[in-house]
């Protein structure tokens, strides 16, 4: 169940790092859009468009639906709350702390090779 | 430059007690460079509050001996603060966390070399289970807004669609 909420918040945060995404659940809090739409909007190929908004469907932030031949985008019902047990976010705090340390000790070994 | 490529190594996070967690993860690179990265505010400051926090540090003291005192200040009413209790390079390091209102914890950070790489171990002891939950709902800083921030988007946005 840990896990399975852990993957769930990850999922959120990726979805959310990006800003078309982010622009993209905005546009949707204001209406309903089809993937062409987005597209357009945010000067996008369908192709982009449709890799963002599978990254948002698989985090449940937003749903989609195929009428005829044209797939419609709106808001998911998921929210973050959930989530935000005290141990996932210290296990966030800590995961995105230590992906920042592996660069820095990566930075400090680089440079002493280079200074050898 | 290249981006150096680095792979993510488990990371284990458990309550042991009420009043206790513990953090492990493996670093890979020597304990020296790790305990650098641990010790020295320019390179200590750009791990321990990442980018993507979204908070930025104002400064970051540490005198980096038992006895010494660090002082890491995000702006004015929020800092975090305490003191060195153990230094022994490149192995241990425990400070304490002085800034909550009731006693902080005691972080121990123990570094293990293992063929190149650092096995690192966090260890919080709290004085009190209360002492622990308030810290959690401060501690994560940054981290605990931008979620609550997300949080907030995502449902006024969905409240937005509703007619």
């Amino acid at each position: 169940m840990v896990q399975y909420t852990q993957a769930r918040l990850d999922d959120s945060f990726a979805a959310l790092s990006d800003a078309t995404r982010r622009g993209v659940l905005e546009q949707l809090g204001r209406s309903d859009a089809s993937i062409t739409d987005l597209a357009e909007k945010f000067h996008m190929t369908l192709t982009g468009m449709k890799k963002h908004v599978g990254v948002l469907e698989e985090a449940g932030l937003v749903i989609t639906e195929k009428v005829g031949r044209v797939r419609t985008c709106k808001l998911g019902p998921r929210r973050l709350e959930e989530e935000t047990t005290w141990i996932e976010t210290y296990r966030q705090l800590w995961s995105s702390r230590f992906e920042e340390l592996d660069k820095v000790v990566e930075e400090l070994k680089q440079k002493e090779k280079t200074d050898e | 430059m290249n981006e150096p490529t680095t792979t993510k190594n488990r990371m284990t996070v458990e309550r042991k007690s009420e009043r206790e967690v513990v953090v492990t993860r493996t670093i890979n690179g020597p304990a020296r460079l790790v305990f650098e990265a641990f010790t020295q505010p320019e390179l200590f400051k750009r791990w321990w509050v990442p980018k993507s926090f979204g908070v930025s540090l104002v400064s970051c003291e540490m005198d980096v001996r038992a006895g010494g005192r660090y002082r890491l200040v995000f702006g004015p009413g929020r800092e975090f603060y305490g003191r060195y209790l153990e230094v022994i390079p490149y192995s241990r390091l425990v400070w304490t966390n002085e800034e909550g209102e009731e006693g902080g914890a005691v972080t121990t950070v123990t570094f293990e070399e293992q063929g190149g790489t650092t096995l690192l171990t966090m260890y919080d002891l709290y004085p009190s289970k209360e002492a622990l939950d308030a810290a959690i709902d401060g501690m994560e800083g940054g981290m605990s807004e931008t979620l609550d921030q997300l949080d907030e988007l995502v449902v006024t946005l969905a409240r937005e669609t509703r007619p």
